[in-house]
């Protein structure tokens, strides 16, 4: 969801529920903003409605999500594709069953009744156990996004990022007709994109997080927009703006953590691949 | 849990008194907020502080925490090993994990300390943040 300027007002899914019925999933942090926002730009004969409390989401994610999911719907889980989405019952409750997910991993997104939303929790857990499914929060979901090079609202995307500084090209169709922003989108891929998203690994001593500034001979060429400690590779990483110029997996940098430099270096998103 | 011969401050930080050296050290409760812990910065032998200075930092997985020294004075060795071995921190905070020495210039800054009963039940009020 970008403005005039191409920037990002949010990061959301959208869903054609029916030939002229969309349902967009926003970052709960903006729903009200987003709301607004699609009700000031909506054509008189277009009805929207912020439907927010209406819905609960529960994220089933990893290599396993099929096995454990399937016993408890009737939805052919097989039949789904990545982004793909179908409506059916999970442990009885009415749901849309989504193949989606933000961890990197193949997975599931229930979408419920807010009142199906604990007794479904439970029945997933209970029939989970045996496979190892255990509840995780946001802070788990953040490692795995970041070691899967995705983009996060309020860290890599904000109003003042586009999507061609953050590598999304693959989302922007600029051959289907006009949008909000495709002027300034257009604008800046003529004229050059100034910085460019990219990952870096810390070779030196502490974690590089949020807000960090990227340095090239002393001289601040970038800035951290996610950094952590990664279990899977045992090591700190993250993703940073960078000049385009100096953007190039493989550059040595140094990264300022809390004023101090730390070496780093320039590497590719993402860092996990699943196996498929 | 916390050794009676402890003294302990707000920030969980405890002290263990050795004659005119202090060793410092974060409590269990401490490291158990922190969670997993990854990097560990001392300050160098020699370093004089305040009560109160910063005198590292602590780097866990979710988070960065400061690590106050209760007592002032001269830093007279730090603990190597838990530089090189951070999870010492969280396997034993009390004892193999334990940060710095300190030659403490005033005895006066341990009364602002509390025991370990205090320490405790400072830990479950909810005031700790």
């Amino acid at each position: 969801l970008l403005n005039e300027r191409g920037t990002y007002l949010d990061d959301l899914l959208v869903y054609r529920l029916g030939a002229e019925d969309f349902l967009l999933v926003v970052n709960a942090s903006n729903s009200e903003r987003d709301a607004e926002w699609v009700l000031r730009h909506a054509p008189a004969d277009v009805e929207v409605a912020d439907v927010s409390e209406r819905w609960a989401l529960i994220a089933l994610q990893g290599p396993r999500a099929v096995g454990i999911l399937s016993p408890l719907t009737d939805v052919d889980l097989g039949a789904i594709r990545y982004y793909g989405f179908a409506h059916g019952r999970v442990d009885g409750h009415r749901a849309l069953v989504s193949r989606t997910g933000y961890t990197g991993e193949d997975g599931f997104e229930l979408y419920l009744d807010p009142d199906a939303a604990a007794p479904v929790w439970r029945g997933l857990l209970a029939a989970g156990a045996a496979s190892g499914l255990v509840p995780a929060g946001l802070g788990a979901r953040d490692t795995l996004r970041l070691e899967a090079g995705m983009a996060l609202y309020g860290h890599e995307l904000d109003e003042t990022t586009t999507p061609w500084e953050a590598g999304l090209d693959r989302v922007v169709k600029l051959d289907k007709g006009d949008f909000l922003g495709r002027e300034a989108l257009v604008r800046q891929r003529e004229a050059g994109v100034p910085r460019r998203l990219v990952g870096f690994d810390v070779t030196g001593r502490g974690i590089a997080r949020q807000g960090h500034p990227v340095l090239v001979d002393g001289r601040t060429v970038g800035v951290v927009t996610s950094g952590t400690w990664s279990p899977t590779f045992e090591r700190a990483l993250g993703m940073a703006y960078v000049e385009s110029a100096l953007a190039e997996p493989g550059r040595d940098v140094e990264i300022a953590v809390r004023e101090r430099p730390v070496a780093a270096r320039l590497a590719a998103i993402p860092f996990y691949r699943r196996p498929r | 849990m916390y050794p009676s011969e402890y003294l302990y401050s707000r920030d969980h930080e405890w002290v263990k008194v050795e004659g005119d050296v202090a060793v410092v050290g974060i409590t269990a409760f401490a490291q158990e907020e922190l969670g997993e812990v990854v990097f560990v910065e001392l300050p160098e032998v020699g370093q004089v502080f305040d009560a109160g200075d910063e005198i590292g930092t602590i780097e866990s997985v979710k988070a960065v925490a400061e690590v106050f020294t209760p007592v002032a004075g001269e830093v007279i060795e730090v603990n190597h090993g838990v530089v090189e071995d951070p999870a010492l921190l969280n396997e034993d905070p009390h004892s193999e994990g334990w940060l710095a020495k300190i030659r403490y210039s005033s005895a006066g800054d341990l009364e602002s300390l509390m025991n370990a009963e205090d320490y405790e039940r400072f830990t479950q009020s909810g005031e700790t943040g």
